[in-house]
């Protein structure tokens, strides 16, 4: 009895250390999915996340098409709404002269166009997070390639010096985001990879302070990203860098009340001179085959129409148009989403070839805004076909998704920012060399009328319209003019009503979205929303 | 893994040290328990010295053997099912036993989480369904039985698939974004909620004829032993056990016929001529077509089923068994839909040593072969065009009807992309065919110690695997792919969940101080495997569709939960009951720091009709108060490693290029490490009662259920988190109710038995908070369940609302009341109707229902019928607005059909805001009749080696509802497309020999 008892003491024992021990099973991890340090263990890891910093602004997801969104669809319902270049449109072109939109579903930009968006509108909170995303996935990177984790990782020599490289490209992408933010909603909160995720409420940054932090980074970034026109197609050099600090010294007396059109014609000046020049025919710009297009186009987003599936971005802008037959797009159809306004096609004269309006079926007019896809002009500026007319070279079999990039930066803009920054009084051009850009603009535009170029502010904003037509310029230069909200140009629709009226200034930014408001107290709206 | 082999052998080593053991005892008594009813041996009966310690079971043949002290005078015989009996010895040293089948629902034994407790000690709400309880006819899953049984208890199925499942929600359930299932343990083994790939309701492989018990853990009390995995109640389902070693044969066969009771109300062909005539372009004029097709007669079938079951029960050389085999053929009311279902059940309960060691095997395993019919058929059936034949008349796709690309280019005369495909093409031409399997199994050994049987081990040794393949193939000349050149898709998946358990169970009665004492402390180890496969997509003539290689061959989450667990139940001077439990878990699915939890309980009961004042009431018969309070928890709906913050690949079509190089893309997910289980603390008080002999008997209960920690998914302040909205632990809900249930025997004599049971439930929940900061004006709720035909939802989830309020516009009316098109109430006064003049309006659960349940026995002769009803449920009728429209029929490319109701409301259909219309909301309360049948009892025939009954019956008999829909009881509350329930006429026989 007693040695039973034993053997029975023993036996317990036995199997209360090994119940005790199995609580190490707790620890599970995933089988596919990896965490941080296996990522970074490589350089190409470290690539493959730099892609996702560049993929955010083309992609709405990690599923080709739709399906893993970034954006969750609280923020916007539908994930093919999502990417950064549609919302970007909505917010920059629909709402001006340069489109209108047909649908008013709530998948669709509503009062995008009447100007009547608000706190809730899922387009404007859209773009907003998507900024954030692309930042928030910036600061990360650049947490983890700091030299720090670099060594500790063990990488060095080669890899670490182009794994440094790419971050460079990580905080010119964050610089170019807190850009649109700074354009659009003014005093967006602030991060950078100083703030740790997941804790801790972001503070509102001011407009001008937001200027001041992205002129200094771009700035430092200067000497670190490569020379302009060495990178591999695709990822960002210098001369966007340049071509980014242009832009926001040619709009910073909007943004911080402080004029800076010398800066800007400096930063031109080291574009132009990088050797770039124009693509000599401009209805070859926007097409399936356009990353050849390497003499003018300084940056772009880059779509594939079997590797980089979405919705979104030239997508869109091809397959939106109202009317435009698939045979002529290069896609399987129309979706009868976007016209044109009468008043934006008025500034372009017959013999301009940049005009590229779809008017069979259409009406000049757009009577009706919502609902009819007949009323105003359609364009075909967006081809999924080759420069001979050819089949995409990554043609997706089912005519959806485009091979078409998008230029975020090309040479013609800064040609148009120097003018204008001469003309307003900046230092460092000339007023001859101005108008030699202004009309090999027009000359190009205008092929073979020839140029009609005037070094005059009216002729700029109108030629801005021409050149840089559905290229996310508009309402910034609207804006700049003080164009946007005011009766000094009406155009269809505008404020709600066919003839156009004036809106409240409040509409020359976007609100911040009132989800965020909810979500971090530190912020305040912007005036009058 | 290693982990889970070592302590398996040490537990196993434990017993076969412990079966090295020898004892002595010095007064034996024994004999023999028997059914009343037919004389056979029962086994497993509890036979314990009252007053005494130990206590022994009967064998398999019914007879015992016990050991009692000097002072035992009395021993207690008891058993699940039986009444138990209180026999006094006498000095007898022989005592047999003839125990009386229970014929009140609750039998005096019940099965409880980690044991079983004697009925009249419960402190918790618990419920219990004995197979006699059932309901009746053609059932092919299990929880249907239980349908309308017990009050707080809410069983909706899901349609009418054949094997397809039910929601179940346990007092209104404890979660919103997370689940409200309960869990359910089947023969010790607790199942996780998910299915199998191609295996439909993972219930539907435990055959429901094997099924004895179900036991329904509804307050924390009862259910604070399972910890996080409580919240939701516990069902535990008890299988059908060995019972003699005389072999019983049982043969069972129900065979029905099932069709739809209505369908849709659509426009029929001449309608939608006469709109197209007066309304259409000369365009629209020329698709017309002559015919009168009623598509949705094309699609359903009367559908055939047949379900037969065998069962054997008896012993091998002593060794009790019951072994049973189900097989069941049964189509679907949707044509091709189909089902063929083997199940296989095998059960050993064998003692030891005297009584020592009770060994338990189950074994269970079935086999679902499906054809799913292609769903989507049901709406395009209602949207089809009614003048257009089913046939074409040519050989081209299949022979169907078609609408072929017009327009010029490569597509011309190919099935159009703008048009809705033939619905019975959709049926025909779509094979989806799985093969799925589950075997659930489990040994359990239970050691009473010889030198201390006081003392009990018991080791719970479970699994639970599955595994279901499939395949869905489209021929490349059928219309349905044909862009594609056909659809060769294979999909699997297997399942494989282990479970130990291991717990000591002391009990003693300590006469010196009028106490009883039982005391559970225990271990349990569970873990749960998937495995899933992918695969590319091939068409029909194999060749691969681009982009389409997985980037991982396959993916297995798993989780881990290891728990202690503990109760002590102590009964004074058997009118005063404690019960205390307590459970620590542990979760692989939490953060190291957020990993172990600890869900207390503690319940009393007073048996006031034991108190001298009603001891000797001839009304009273039993009178029961009980008060319960515990805390459980949930975290079923919460990834497995969510806490972690990981990188997903994208897909290969997701990829990046530089230069000429495609990236596939790292992507950090959402980032919230501090994410744990939802909590729900529940209140419970009842009363249980017994009047006039307990021929009339129930409870009252009323509960409180507030759920803290409730999962949200919240926005993160922008450029913290990789993912704007995470799922964070913000919000708080409650439930109260009150659930009240009655049975009784108005006629009990020689020749008729008449029960009555009747049980009510009332159920308020109320969402108290969802987000970090308390009452934010900012945030209005979240929005839940999509409208279709809009991209809008149906509810909002608000602070000071229910779960599921509906969140419409207000509909204006003309003076004749006729709904005006696109126009609503301007709530806020703002000059433009937006998100913000929505109100917050009815609830799509409903507050009270009810369930009723008669039976009658004459002579041979039995019926009885199942009601329930519901009141205060919405439903919004989906089918009324996305098709009660005129451009339903006039649509932009092809004809369609539209609901009856565009001739009531005439609208055009062109503003999609019309949809989110509170004229779309309709009551839908509902009186069900569930199940009507009547049996006869032939009794003895084939000279009297078998017995005979046979049973007719009909389910779902009637509704009674002012919802114009097909059904008013649709769980979600959005009534869209859904597969009907069809009436179902069964003819069932059951043979015992």
């Amino acid at each position: 009895m007693k040695q039973n008892h034993f053997k029975l003491l023993i036996a317990a024992f036995v199997a209360s250390t090994v119940m005790v021990g199995c609580t190490k099973d707790l620890d599970l991890t995933p089988t596919n999915d990896i965490t941080a340090d296996q990522v970074y263990s490589t350089s190409a890891g470290y690539k493959q996340s730099l892609a996702k910093i560049y993929g955010a602004m083309a992609l709405t997801g990690n599923a080709g098409g739709a399906g893993s969104p970034d954006i969750p669809p609280q923020i916007i319902s539908d994930e093919g709404n999502s990417d950064f270049l549609r919302m970007w449109w909505y917010l920059q072109c629909l709402s001006t002269d340069e489109a209108g939109w047909t649908y008013h579903n709530n998948t669709d930009p509503i009062g995008i166009h009447q100007m009547t968006w608000s706190s809730i509108n899922q387009t404007v909170a859209g773009l907003y997070y998507r900024c954030f995303f692309q930042i928030t996935l910036a600061n990360d990177f650049i947490r983890q390639a700091s030299d720090e984790n670099l060594a500790r990782r063990g990488i060095s020599g080669a890899s670490a010096d182009s794994i440094r490289m790419y971050k460079a490209e990580a905080r010119f992408l964050r610089a170019f985001q807190y850009a649109n933010l700074m354009d659009l909603f003014a005093n967006p909160p602030f991060v950078t990879e100083a703030d740790a995720i997941g804790v801790g409420l972001p503070q509102q940054i001011k407009r001008a302070d937001l200027f001041t932090y992205i002129e200094n980074e771009l700035k430092a970034l200067e000497t670190e990203l490569m020379a302009p026109r060495t990178n591999e197609y695709g990822r960002a050099d210098r001369a966007a860098a340049w071509a980014l600090l242009a832009r926001i010294y040619l709009n910073a007396q909007v943004y911080t009340g402080t004029a800076k059109f010398t800066e800007a014609i400096t930063y031109c000046n080291k574009v132009i001179t990088a050797g770039y020049t124009l693509h000599p025919n401009y209805r070859e710009l926007m097409l399936a085959d356009n990353h050849l297009n390497t003499d003018e186009f300084i940056f772009t987003i880059r779509y594939d129409g079997t590797r980089t599936q979405n919705w979104g971005g030239t997508t869109t802008l091809t397959h939106g148009p109202a009317g435009v037959p698939g045979s002529v797009s290069g896609t399987n159809g129309h979706w009868g989403c976007i016209r044109v306004t009468e008043h934006f096609v008025y500034l372009f004269d017959p013999s301009d070839i940049r005009g590229q309006f779809w008017t069979t079926g259409q009406n000049l007019i757009m009577t009706q805004l919502l609902d009819v896809q007949t009323d105003g002009y359609s364009s075909t500026k967006f081809r999924n076909l080759t420069r001979t007319g050819g089949q995409a070279p990554n043609r997706d079999p089912a005519g959806n998704w485009v091979d078409i990039d998008f230029p975020l930066f090309r040479l013609a803009e800064i040609y148009l920012i120097y003018a204008e920054s001469v003309l307003r009084g900046g230092t460092g051009g000339s007023n001859a060399t101005a108008l030699s850009y202004l009309d090999q603009l027009s000359a190009r535009g205008r092929t073979p009328a020839g140029s009609n170029a005037q070094l005059t502010l009216p002729y700029i904003i109108s030629e801005r319209g021409r050149e840089l037509f559905w290229e996310c310029f508009r309402r910034t230069d609207l804006v700049r003019f003080g164009q946007f909200t005011t009766s000094a140009y009406l155009w269809a629709w505008k404020g709600g009503i066919q003839g156009g009226t004036a809106v409240d200034s409040k509409y020359n930014i976007f609100p911040i979205p009132s989800t965020d408001l909810s979500a971090n107290p530190n912020l305040r709206q912007n005036p009058g929303y | 893994m290693s982990c889970k082999k070592l302590l398996k052998a040490s537990v196993l080593l434990t017993f076969l040290l412990l079966s090295l053991l020898s004892y002595s005892q010095d007064k034996v008594i024994t004999g023999k328990v028997t059914d009343s009813k037919d004389g056979s041996g029962i086994a497993g009966v509890t036979v314990t010295p009252k007053g005494g310690t130990g206590g022994a079971q009967t064998g398999s043949d019914g007879s015992y053997r016990i050991s009692v002290g000097p002072s035992v005078t009395i021993l207690v015989f008891s058993s699940v099912g039986f009444v138990s009996q209180e026999i006094n010895i006498d000095g007898k040293s022989s005592i047999d036993v003839s125990l009386a089948v229970n014929n009140t629902s609750l039998g005096e034994v019940v099965v409880i989480g980690y044991g079983t407790t004697r009925k009249k000690d419960l402190t918790g709400a618990i419920a219990t369904v004995t197979s006699k309880d059932f309901q009746k006819g053609s059932i092919t899953t299990p929880e249907q039985l239980i349908a309308g049984k017990v009050a707080g208890v809410s069983i909706i199925s899901n349609g009418g698939q054949p094997g397809s499942g039910s929601t179940i929600r346990i007092r209104g359930g404890s979660s919103l974004n997370a689940s409200n299932d309960p869990l359910i343990v089947i023969d010790g083994v607790p199942l996780d909620n998910g299915g199998i790939s191609g295996g439909n309701n993972p219930l539907s492989f435990i055959n429901p004829n094997d099924i004895e018990s179900f036991t329904i853990l509804k307050d924390a009390s009862a259910a604070a032993i399972y910890g996080t995995r409580a919240s939701n109640g516990v069902i535990i389902i008890t299988t059908k056990k060995g019972k003699s070693d005389k072999l019983r044969v049982n043969f069972s066969s129900v065979n029905s016929v099932a069709s739809v009771t209505n369908t849709v109300d659509v426009l029929n062909g001449d309608q939608v001529r006469s709109i197209v005539n007066s309304l259409g372009t000369s365009a629209q004029k020329a698709q017309l077509g002559t015919e009168n097709t009623d598509w949705q007669d094309q699609i359903y079938q009367t559908a055939l089923a047949s379900d037969n079951n065998i069962s054997l029960t008896g012993g091998i050389k002593g060794l009790p068994y019951r072994v049973s085999i189900g097989y069941l053929n049964q189509e679907g009311v949707l044509k091709t839909d189909h089902l063929e279902k083997v199940s296989l059940a095998l059960v050993i309960n064998k003692i030891f040593l005297d009584n020592h060691l009770k060994v338990d095997l189950n074994l269970k395993g079935a086999q679902q072969k499906y054809r799913f019919a292609n769903q989507g058929a049901i709406g395009s059936a209602v949207n089809f065009d009614p003048t257009k034949p089913v046939y074409s008349g040519k050989a081209r796709y299949g022979g169907y009807f078609e609408w072929l690309d017009p327009n010029p280019g490569n597509t011309f005369g190919h099935p159009w992309n703008r048009a809705g495909r033939n619905p019975v093409a959709m049926l025909e031409e779509r094979h989806d065919n799985s093969d799925a399997q589950r075997s659930i199994g489990n040994l359990q050994l239970d050691y009473k110690l010889h030198f201390f049987p006081d003392l009990r081990a018991n080791l719970n040794l479970g699994y639970d695997v599955s595994k279901g393949t499939g395949t869905i193939f489209i021929s490349d000349s059928a219309s349905l792919a044909y862009a594609d050149s056909g659809v060769n898709d294979h999909y699997k998946q297997t399942k494989s969940n282990t479970i130990l358990e291991f717990y000591l169970n002391y009990t003693k009665d300590i006469k010196s101080i009028n106490s009883r004492l039982d005391v559970v402390a225990g271990y349990s180890y569970n873990n749960y495997l998937t495995t899933n496969y992918n695969y590319p997509s091939y068409n029909a003539r194999g060749g691969k569709k681009p982009n389409t290689d997985p980037d991982f061959p396959y993916n297995k989450p798993e989780n881990t939960l290891i728990s202690y667990f503990g109760r002590l139940n102590y009964t004074y001077n058997d009118k005063y009951m404690l019960t205390a439990t307590v459970r620590r878990d542990g979760s692989s699915r939490f953060a190291p720091q957020n990993r172990w939890g600890t869900f207390p309980s503690v319940a009393l009961a007073w048996k006031i009709n034991d108190e001298d004042f009603l001891k000797n009431s001839r009304t009273v018969s039993s009178l029961k108060l009980r008060l319960g309070y515990g805390v459980t928890g949930q975290q079923d709906g919460i990834g497995n490693y969510d806490y972690l913050s990981y990188y997903a690949l994208s897909n290969a079509s997701a990829s990046y290029t530089f230069g000429n190089v495609y990236y596939q893309m790292f992507r950090p997910g959402g980032f919230y490490a501090d994410r744990k289980w939802e909590e729900t603390a529940t209140t419970n008080i009842a009363l249980d009662y017994g009047f006039l002999d307990n021929r009339i008997t129930g409870s009252i209960d009323f509960y409180l259920k507030k759920t803290t920690d409730l999962l949200n998914s919240i926005p993160q302040p922008a450029g913290t988190n990789f993912a704007a909205y995470v799922l964070a632990n913000v919000g708080s809900m409650e439930n109260k109710g009150v659930e009240f249930s009655i049975n009784t025997q108005p006629v009990r004599n020689k020749e008729v038995t008449w029960d009555v049971a009747f049980n009510a439930t009332y159920n308020k929940n109320t969402i108290t908070q969802l987000t970090i900061v308390p009452d934010d004006p900012n945030y209005i709720g979240f929005p839940s369940t999509n409208i279709s035909g809009s991209q809008g939802f149906a509810f909002i989830n608000a602070v000071g609302g229910s779960k599921n309020t509906f969140y419409l516009y207000h509909q204006i009316y003309d003076k004749n009341g006729k709904p005006i098109e696109g126009l609503f109430e301007d709530v806020n006064r703002d000059g433009i109707i937006n998100e913000n003049d929505k109100y917050k309006g009815k609830r799509a659960n409903p507050n009270m229902f009810y369930g009723f349940s008669t039976s009658i026995n004459y002579k041979k002769w039995s019926a009885g019928l199942v009601m329930r009803a519901s009141f205060n449920n919405y439903i919004y009728n989906n089918i009324y607005s996305n098709n009660g429209r005129l451009n339903q029929v006039l649509n932009a490319y092809v004809l369609g059909n539209a609901s009856v109701n565009y001739l009531e409301t005439e609208f055009k259909g062109n503003t999609e805001q019309q949809l989110l219309s509170d004229y779309y909301l309709q009551n839908a309360s509902f009186l069900k009749m569930d199940n009507l049948n009547v049996g006869y009892d032939f009794g003895q025939v084939f000279k009297n080696k078998a017995s005979l009954r046979v049973n007719l019956s009909v389910q779902n008999v009637f509704v009674i509802t002012e919802y114009t829909g097909l059904d008013p009881e649709i769980s979600n509350g959005v009534d869209n497309n859904f597969y009907p329930r069809p009436r179902i006429i069964a003819l069932g026989l059951n043979l015992d020999f």
